[in-house]
């Protein structure tokens, strides 16, 4: 059931503070299941933070960045209202979005 | 020599004074740090969903499950657990109330639904581990307060007593040996006092927990059949009696303590 992002986006005085949550796995691709074959690689490798439409934080992640990862974004301006918006795209293609309004 | 003695001197009196559940406060900062972003967020949903979903050959949801208060009362039920149902005649857990249920009213096969309750590495969660976690959240807040009125639970108290006291095993293990003194811990990690009512009320009400480390919620039933492969006892079976007992041990101890599952875990 990977795709699902819980966001929340406050405002503190000129700063928009984002927290995203994101349900994935991140497989490395190095681990071995029980019968002992290897677990393929399933791991975020581009996310992206817009304020409205404008990208405000994009970033590629690795294998090394933990299951149901955790983004805490900053960025100057935003109003209360406003909308913002993750994305993610994962190695085998899939993709996640969720979005929230600025408290 | 003289100086290496005073130096050890004040490295042991250093570690003395160290406190011994030094994990914890860090562990606490970050879970302040968390606050409401434990990923077991996403599991509570999955288990709602799982709740509300038709399946097996009835192709019936879950919703005429009495979990102890009524058909389809999930608020504030599994604070009740472990308990007796006359329709089973047994005392039971959670997972094994869910079995029932999802035998007798999804008319699915025991065999599929207790093959595997638990994940395995590689896995993403479970059906069981899903559920539980959800109606753990919807007694959250609650006093933990496990029936104790029949005399079928009164015996099951006795028995996981009687078990959590047993030693067995190439290790001559007890649950005791790990969880009957308080302020102890096993390399960093806090071991709670289960035979007093703060370290069993602590336990008891943060599991299920998501794990950090395994990137999953992880139920009471699989901590305790953890500490049975961490005793090199035989595999806990799911639902089973020995299994029951040292919950309902647990949960009596615990009784009045807060329901503050899904809990977030090293």
């Amino acid at each position: 059931m990977a795709g699902r992002i819980k966001i929340r986006a406050q405002k503190k005085g000129d700063i928009t503070e984002v927290k995203a949550l994101m349900r994935h796995p991140m497989e490395t691709g190095m681990r071995k299941d029980q019968a002992g074959d290897p677990i393929p690689a399933h791991f975020i490798t581009e996310v992206a933070v817009f304020h409205g439409d404008q990208p405000v934080m994009q970033g590629h992640w690795g294998a090394a960045v933990s299951a149901n990862p955790f983004l805490g974004v900053r960025f100057a301006g935003g109003e209360s209202g406003d909308t913002v918006r993750v994305v993610w795209t994962d190695n085998q293609g899939g993709t996640g979005e969720g979005d929230t309004t600025i408290r | 020599m003289k100086r290496h003695l005073l130096l050890f001197t004040f490295f042991l009196a250093w570690l003395c004074s160290a406190p011994l559940a030094a994990d914890d406060g860090v562990f606490d900062q970050y879970r302040d740090l968390m606050g409401d972003d434990n990923p077991a967020v996403f599991v509570i949903d999955e288990g709602e969903e799982l709740w509300f979903m038709p399946q097996g050959p009835e192709s019936a949801t879950l919703e005429a499950c009495d979990l102890g208060l009524g058909p389809g009362v999930t608020a504030g039920a599994y604070v009740r657990y472990p308990r007796y149902f006359a329709d089973a005649d047994a005392v039971m857990d959670l997972e094994s109330r869910l079995v029932h249920c999802m035998t007798t009213i999804q008319g699915r096969d025991l065999k599929t639904v207790t093959a595997q309750p638990y994940s395995l590495r590689g896995d993403f969660g479970t059906e069981m581990e899903a559920l539980v976690t959800w109606l753990a959240a919807e007694s959250e807040g609650a006093t933990i307060a496990p029936e104790q009125t029949h005399a079928a639970e009164r015996a099951m108290y006795s028995l996981g007593e009687e078990i959590f006291y047993y030693r067995a095993g190439p290790h001559d293990f007890s649950c005791a040996t790990c969880h009957e003194q308080s302020g102890m811990r096993i390399r960093l990690q806090a071991l709670p006092d289960l035979t007093s009512h703060t370290g069993a009320a602590e336990a008891w009400g943060s599991w299920p927990a998501y794990r950090i480390s395994q990137g999953l919620v992880r139920t009471m039933g699989w901590r305790l059949r953890d500490c049975f492969r961490q005793q090199r006892w035989p595999e806990l079976q799911m639902g089973s009696e020995a299994s029951i007992a040292l919950q309902t041990y647990m949960a009596v101890n615990a009784a009045g303590g807060v329901m503050t599952a899904p809990g977030l875990k090293r």
